[in-house]
């Protein structure tokens, strides 16, 4: 019997990379960037990571077990909302709060809709915004990078037990000879006190900030690797970038002793973390080309009108969140005209 | 089955307090439904939906004016919602849908049936919150004083976290139940 000729539409051609190793990939980019923070800020950055991942792991096994689907651990896609849920946290956050973090990132973030491609929220992000609704306190809770005792022991925060409230740390940051620290992130000493920092502090990772947005060079790499391997829509990112830049270069032009520079501004927060691993989650971007710049162009101009004008120190989730939400609309709005066709209706 | 948690928000953020309103929504409901039952004859079919706002209104007022007088600081958390009673959605639909069409006692049993299923809805939320945003039940600590208060479940989008939550929890029940059934004897687990 001759083979049936399959009649199909385009595109004929697979690039040969499936979901897992797309998200596998995107693991591999992430993991310097964790490496860097367990060398900045020691066990307790170790275990942040490892609890909120498996949290995330954990509530996507009972999902998969109650809704009676196969298993969809090893797409990997739960391991990496896991660990860029970690890093948006701060490295003293208290583990039973990561755990909280990584159940609801999961279970709200992604089992309500579906599972994993028919989220319209990015999942770490719906657990941190989660977190930071509950306990806005320890989210803001800071502590210095580079403290000598940090392989010696977890940061006191970090152990606390599950439903209690984490001790106050000003005391053991004391005691790391650390008398300089202000407790504050560059972004919120900006805002309070107009002290900004140096853009040198970021590239190097000298900043008191949540446990993997500290190294910009590092994050810029990790997200290039992923943008030449096509694994993330390079326009995404530069679209933000972009946009944060020209904003916050015509308000610095404008009052110079009021507004920080253009480089602050993109070196600063979560900006690079979100740009590079946040705004570009598949599920949640446009895919139109024009969609795709103005979706960019939203997050930044989101993040530095919340910074600027906002009542919060750091607007990148938030602006983020709000983007994923106009994402489908955005596309909606933006379709191509389709050649030979009229107007650009479809 | 969703119909009339518009005070879930705001109320449930106690046990003690989700149980007092639904105990005065019982109130008003079963008197209402009592009342309008028994005029469902002689109440013109044309201005039926004033004369029921009227009937529920006048109980809302009777219960206000109960609470304040047992205890201020009940009045004083329930605040506006008690005056608010008046506009949930569920008296109007169970006079309309049932009392107007039926004999008193039934009107009135089916009435106060409803109103102890919604104290138990709001029961349900309540406790949750209350355990989670404060750390207390009944206003006792479980946890000790070192607990750390969910802040975002006294807050509004609390009560609808939880609200969803219980209804994916009776929505699992349903299925199995469902399942049960439609195999008898079956050994499904």
């Amino acid at each position: 019997m001759s083979q049936p000729i399959e009649l199909r539409a385009a595109p004929y051609q697979h690039s040969g990379s499936d979901v897992p190793a797309i998200m596998r990939n995107v693991v591999y980019a992430m993991l310097p960037i964790c490496i860097f923070s367990v060398w900045q800020y020691g066990l307790s950055a170790a275990a942040l990571i490892l609890v909120v991942t498996l949290a995330c792991l954990l509530a996507e096994r009972i999902n998969n077990y109650v809704s009676g689907a196969a298993n969809t651990l090893s797409d990997w896609s739960a391991v990496i909302t896991g660990v860029l849920l970690a890093l948006t946290l701060p490295p003293s956050f208290p583990l039973w709060m990561g755990a909280v973090a990584g159940l609801s990132a999961i279970w709200l973030g992604k089992s309500l809709f579906g599972g994993l491609g028919q989220n319209p929220f990015n999942p770490a992000l719906i657990g941190r915004a989660f977190v930071q609704a509950a306990f806005p306190t320890a989210i803001s809770t800071w502590v210095p990078a580079f403290s000598p005792n940090r392989f010696a022991g977890f940061i006191p925060t970090t152990l606390t037990a599950p439903f209690m409230s984490p001790p106050d740390i000003a005391h053991w940051i004391k005691l790391q000879g650390m008398d300089a620290f202000t407790g504050a992130t560059p972004l919120a000493r900006w805002k309070f006190e107009n002290v900004s920092a140096s853009s040198m502090d970021f590239l190097t990772g000298q900043v008191t900030a949540s446990a993997g947005e500290t190294s910009a060079i590092l994050i810029l790499l990790c997200g290039l690797y992923l943008a030449f391997r096509k694994f993330l829509d390079w326009r995404i990112p530069v679209a933000v970038m972009g946009s944060v830049m020209l904003i916050a270069w015509a308000f610095h032009l404008a009052q110079p002793a009021r507004y920080p520079s253009p480089s602050f501004m993109l070196l600063s927060g979560g900006l690079m973390l979100g740009a590079w691993f946040m705004a570009t989650d598949m599920a949640t971007s446009p895919i139109t080309p024009r969609g795709i710049w103005l979706y960019g162009a939203l997050i930044g101009i989101l993040t530095v009108m919340i910074r600027y004008f906002g009542g919060l120190t750091e607007g990148v989730m938030y602006a983020i969140l709000i983007a994923n939400a106009a994402a489908p609309l955005l596309d909606q709005f933006n379709q191509p005209r389709i050649l030979g066709g009229k107007g650009g209706k479809s | 089955m969703v119909l009339g948690m518009c005070p879930t928000l705001a109320v449930t953020v106690s046990a003690v307090n989700a149980i007092s309103m639904g105990l005065a929504t019982t109130f008003v409901l079963g008197a209402s439904c009592l009342l309008v039952s028994l005029l469902r004859h002689s109440i013109p079919k044309q201005v039926r939906i004033a004369s029921y706002i009227v009937i529920i209104a006048t109980f809302v007022t009777v219960v206000d004016y109960a609470i304040q007088a047992i205890s201020l600081d009940l009045y004083e958390a329930l605040g506006a919602y008690i005056k608010l009673i008046v506009a949930n959605c569920i008296l109007l639909g169970r006079a309309e849908a049932h009392a107007a069409k039926n004999p008193p006692l039934a009107a009135t049993f089916n009435a106060i049936g409803m109103g102890f299923g919604f104290t138990l809805g709001l029961f349900a939320i309540g406790c949750v919150r209350e355990i989670l945003g404060a750390g207390k039940l009944f206003g006792m600590s479980l946890f000790g004083a070192h607990f750390q208060p969910w802040v975002v479940m006294v807050l509004p989008p609390g009560g609808f976290f939880v609200l969803a939550g219980w209804l994916i929890v009776f929505a699992a029940f349903k299925q199995v139940s469902d399942k049960r059934s439609a195999q008898p004897g079956g050994v499904q687990s």
